[in-house]
């Protein structure tokens, strides 16, 4: 599918929703890695918005990203109950393992508190880390 | 054939359920997937004719079977964690499958929304209201009276809005209940729709839930003919903590920057695109069904002391031995809870601080233990219960730390709109960072100005930096829009009262 029809049918799937903005974000964001510019133009088009209403949305929620980025995510929980099961020890470690090659994102709670420091690649969620294990997840992401 | 069961919930995955439940398998055994105990140090439990082992590995999936495991924890229903709850709200944990129509029907479902429907709305509301039932987000406004406002508000289209934007640490009820027990959190959104006479539901979950996501997703479709005319719609946040604040939520629901609105209006008189709107929070709606069903309002009033009525689902977190979900009715104290429940801390180091109600919960230290579980009381120790969620530290914990942290979190969370936690959180880091390394602030050329009559114009002391921090936190207590400027103020001065030593 080209680019124009990817995104007619993102819109076209979300259409008749009542404020349709932010799954049709989602859904850019996962087809393409990110909402650019050219995205926040064509989306605005369509819904009827200005671009700069697209972009204050964009740019305001932690999901959407401006830019692509190829490389792997490991999303580390460093919220208080993670902190409190000593996740900050194991933070040297994970970044060092991830080096240039997986991007290591701090996130704020998994929801896992009882069981952390835990973590996140994918829909894949990973509780009870120690340093071995972060530091294998990182390198296997 | 044996039947093991084991929990599909996401806590029991992240502690390697899947490797368990092919080793199973492969050993010609029949997996059921079940919802969680909620006995998060025994995940990934397993369940075979109500005898339990964990936490299990493939390794002991053979001792297990030949009834030889050490890790055998006996009945799961008379294991003490489980024995000592009061479980209302979470009655059907770790007993039914989560997307079983069936299993919801065979344990009461549907029960309360039948006998709802029978009831005019305002004997339904009625009985919320007798209920005592307050919102379990973190406020604790009456449900009844929210719902009353929003039946008498005038509108064409009314709105029913599940806030499960769950963002605070230490908190994993929400969670458990969309995994868990989906259809319980829709009736109970059916009711409030019949009660408000609302025809279109949201509920707005956060990007960080996957495994919720999914279930709910599923549930509202096997659940449609049974919520008609409601209509379900779910809607996934995009990693802003502040849309759990209702507002903020609504904004985001509409396609807008998740920005926090001034009340007034009420959401309940002008919420989602304007119209009267029942926001409430996902235990809440949860608790609704058995408060309908016939007699059940006057049960959950029995439960709990002074204004604070029926159960709360708590949750043990941190650096806790035996953490997870425990329901019980208010009253209980900190050190039942943490002690005697929670089995001390992970790590077998003294407790240091607790942290109740998430990043906005004031730290308690231990002598502050015996107060009992009460939203009242909690607000005379100038703390609050927030969405029942506790966090545990031991004594390694650096608390001057953590309220650097509380202010850190803040500025990376607020959504800009109001200036006292917009700015005054990233002046909150650099306060605290200046008061903990022993720097003073020496006056700059700015302050040097004759202009500037008011500034001072020697270098800061330390009392006087610390006098600043307090005036601070005054300002954003009482100049935010909401709580997450609002509270912050909480963790930083708990922090600061009682363990001065951690600022130097």
């Amino acid at each position: 599918m080209s680019r124009d029809e990817t995104f007619a049918a993102i819109v076209a799937a979300h259409a008749q929703r009542a404020g349709p903005l932010l799954p049709i974000l989602h859904d850019v964001q996962a087809a393409f890695g990110c909402v650019d510019a050219a995205a926040e133009r064509t989306i605005a088009h369509e819904l009827n918005l200005s671009r700069a209403e697209v972009h204050g949305v964009v740019s305001f929620y932690h999901d959407f990203t401006a830019e692509a980025d190829p490389r792997p995510v490991v999303q580390l929980c460093r919220a208080e109950a993670c902190q409190a099961r000593g996740v900050e020890a194991l933070v040297g470690a994970a970044e060092a393992a991830a080096g240039t090659r997986v991007k290591l994102k701090t996130i704020y709670c998994l929801g896992l508190c009882s069981a952390g420091p835990a973590a996140r690649v994918g829909d894949r969620v990973f509780a009870r880390l120690d340093e071995a294990a972060l530091v294998r997840l990182v390198q296997s992401a | 054939m044996t039947v093991v069961r084991i929990s599909d919930d996401a806590l029991a995955q992240a502690c390697g359920a899947e490797d368990v439940v092919a080793a199973f398998e492969q050993a010609g055994c029949t997996i059921e997937r079940v919802s969680s105990w909620g006995m998060h140090w025994l995940e990934p439990l397993v369940e075979i004719a109500g005898i339990g082992f964990g936490p299990a590995t493939t390794h002991d999936v053979a001792a297990i079977l030949a009834g030889t495991s050490d890790k055998c924890i006996g009945v799961i229903a008379d294991y003490p964690f489980i024995a000592r709850q009061q479980r209302l709200t979470f009655a059907r944990a770790g007993r039914t499958r989560p997307l079983s129509l069936e299993d919801y029907a065979a344990t009461g479902g549907w029960l309360g929304l039948g006998r709802a429907r029978a009831l005019a709305p305002e004997m339904l509301i009625a009985e919320v209201t007798r209920s005592g039932l307050r919102g379990r987000g973190g406020a604790g406004f009456p449900a009844g009276i929210k719902w009353q406002t929003v039946a008498q508000a005038p509108g064409p289209q009314k709105y029913v809005v599940c806030n499960a934007d769950e963002g605070d640490s230490g908190t994993f009820a929400d969670r458990m209940l969309m995994e868990g027990d989906p259809f319980q959190l829709i009736e109970g959104m059916a009711i409030a729709a019949h009660a408000t006479g609302a025809s279109r539901g949201y509920i707005y979950v956060r990007s960080e839930y996957p495994a919720a996501i999914a279930k709910l997703t599923a549930a509202v479709i096997l659940a449609a003919p049974f919520i008609a005319p409601l209509e379900i719609e779910i809607r996934v946040g995009a990693g802003a903590y502040v849309c759990g604040e209702e507002t903020s939520m609504l904004n985001s629901i509409e396609g807008k920057r998740g920005e926090v609105r001034a009340k007034p209006p009420l959401p309940a008189l002008e919420g989602l695109f304007g119209q009267p709107t029942v926001v409430n929070n996902v235990l809440t709606f949860a608790a609704i069904p058995h408060i309908l069903i016939e007699g059940g309002a006057a049960l959950y009033d029995s439960h709990g002391m002074a204004r604070s009525k029926g159960t709360m689902p708590i949750q043990l977190a941190g650096n806790i031995k035996h953490g997870g979900l425990y329901e019980t009715a208010f009253g209980i104290t900190l050190s039942e809870l943490i002690h005697e429940i929670g089995g001390g801390t992970a790590s077998g180091l003294p407790v240091k601080a607790v942290q109740v109600g998430g990043p906005l919960g004031a730290y308690l230290p231990p002598d502050q233990f015996e107060i009992p579980f009460d939203y009242e009381a909690y607000t005379v120790a100038d703390a609050l219960i927030g969405h029942g969620g506790i966090v545990v530290f031991d004594d390694s914990a650096d608390m001057g730390r953590m309220a650097r942290f509380a202010m850190q979190f803040c500025a990376a969370e607020s959504c800009g709109k109001c200036t006292p936690c917009r700015i005054g959180s990233v002046r909150g880091v650099e306060l605290i960072d200046r008061i903990r390394s022993g720097a003073s602030a020496a006056p700059d050329e700015v302050a040097a100005l004759p202009q500037m009559h008011n500034a001072s114009k020697q270098a800061s002391s330390r009392a006087e930096d610390l006098q600043l921090l307090e005036d601070l936190c005054e300002t954003m207590k009482f100049g935010s829009l909401c709580a997450l400027g609002g509270f912050t103020p909480y963790p930083v001065l708990s922090a600061l009262r009682h363990w001065p030593e951690d600022f130097k």
